[in-house]
């Protein structure tokens, strides 16, 4: 069953510019690991090393936070919508890591 | 890559930079990307959701809650994000990348702001001296995540 993923505008440049794309899934977690294994360069992006979604990369199907459904095993039905959403965050801290 | 902001959206962040001081601002910045600059069109404000610490925990956990807290750390809320964004889209516009205060800091990011950004995205920082908007920075993550490289800021 394809389902919609928006692809946010600092990850297009690997997913060949497109804005959206439609993988073949049942789940929340097949939908990320579809989409990664066709564009792998998207990966250290959305995973840290120990291959678990980054803390500050939130998922939604529609307006739900994949966390507060059944994360991964989300089912989702064809009209879901996933959208990748960075949490921004930051703030002061001593040290600088600029260049 | 530069980012370009006109003087009406420079005073818009600085005054949001003051209001909030001492504690941090945060927001977004809205406009069109081509080639090798990006215009911003509209400065959109939000709430630093680490004001909410319960909500904020919830999202994305700090670490040392006693040494951090929301006048050296700031959340937007993903939801509030995504509607903006979708709103923004319909207008043809994207989202260019985000402001937030640095209250009696340098702006300079800082490596908490490293370990949550992305590449592509402007991370404008405002440096909030005794109540008063001072130095503005704007900065890139590297493709490898290691380091934030300067980006032009154009008035």
């Amino acid at each position: 069953m394809p389902v919609k993923v928006v692809i946010p505008t600092p990850l297009r440049q690997y997913t060949g510019k497109k804005d959206s794309v439609e993988v073949e899934a049942k789940t929340v977690g097949e939908a990320l690991a579809g989409l990664t294994s066709r564009y792998s360069d998207l990966r250290k992006h959305l995973y840290n090393e120990e291959g678990k979604l980054r803390s500050f990369v939130n998922v939604y199907v529609n307006d739900e936070d994949i966390r507060f459904l059944q994360k991964d095993q989300t089912p989702l039905t064809e009209t879901d919508v996933i959208s990748i959403v960075p949490s921004i965050a930051g703030g002061s801290m001593i040290r600088c890591i600029c260049s | 890559m530069a980012i370009q902001l006109n003087t009406e959206q420079l005073e818009k962040i600085h005054s949001h930079g003051e209001r909030e001081y001492p504690n941090e601002c945060c927001g977004m910045l809205l406009g069109r990307a081509d080639g090798d600059s990006k215009e911003v069109s509209e400065v959109v404000p939000l709430k630093n959701l680490r004001l909410d610490s319960a909500r904020a925990q919830e999202l994305l956990p700090l670490e040392d809650p006693g040494r951090e807290s929301e006048k050296n750390r700031f959340l937007i809320d993903p939801l509030e994000q995504l509607r903006v964004e979708r709103e923004a889209r319909t207008r043809g516009l994207d989202v260019l990348g985000y402001y937030h205060s640095h209250p009696d800091h340098p702006a300079r990011p800082s490596n908490y702001d490293r370990e949550h950004a992305w590449p592509w995205y402007s991370y404008v920082i405002l440096s909030v001296e005794r109540g008063k908007a001072a130095e503005m920075t704007s900065w890139v993550l590297s493709e490898d995540r290691l380091r934030f490289d300067p980006e032009p800021l154009k008035l």
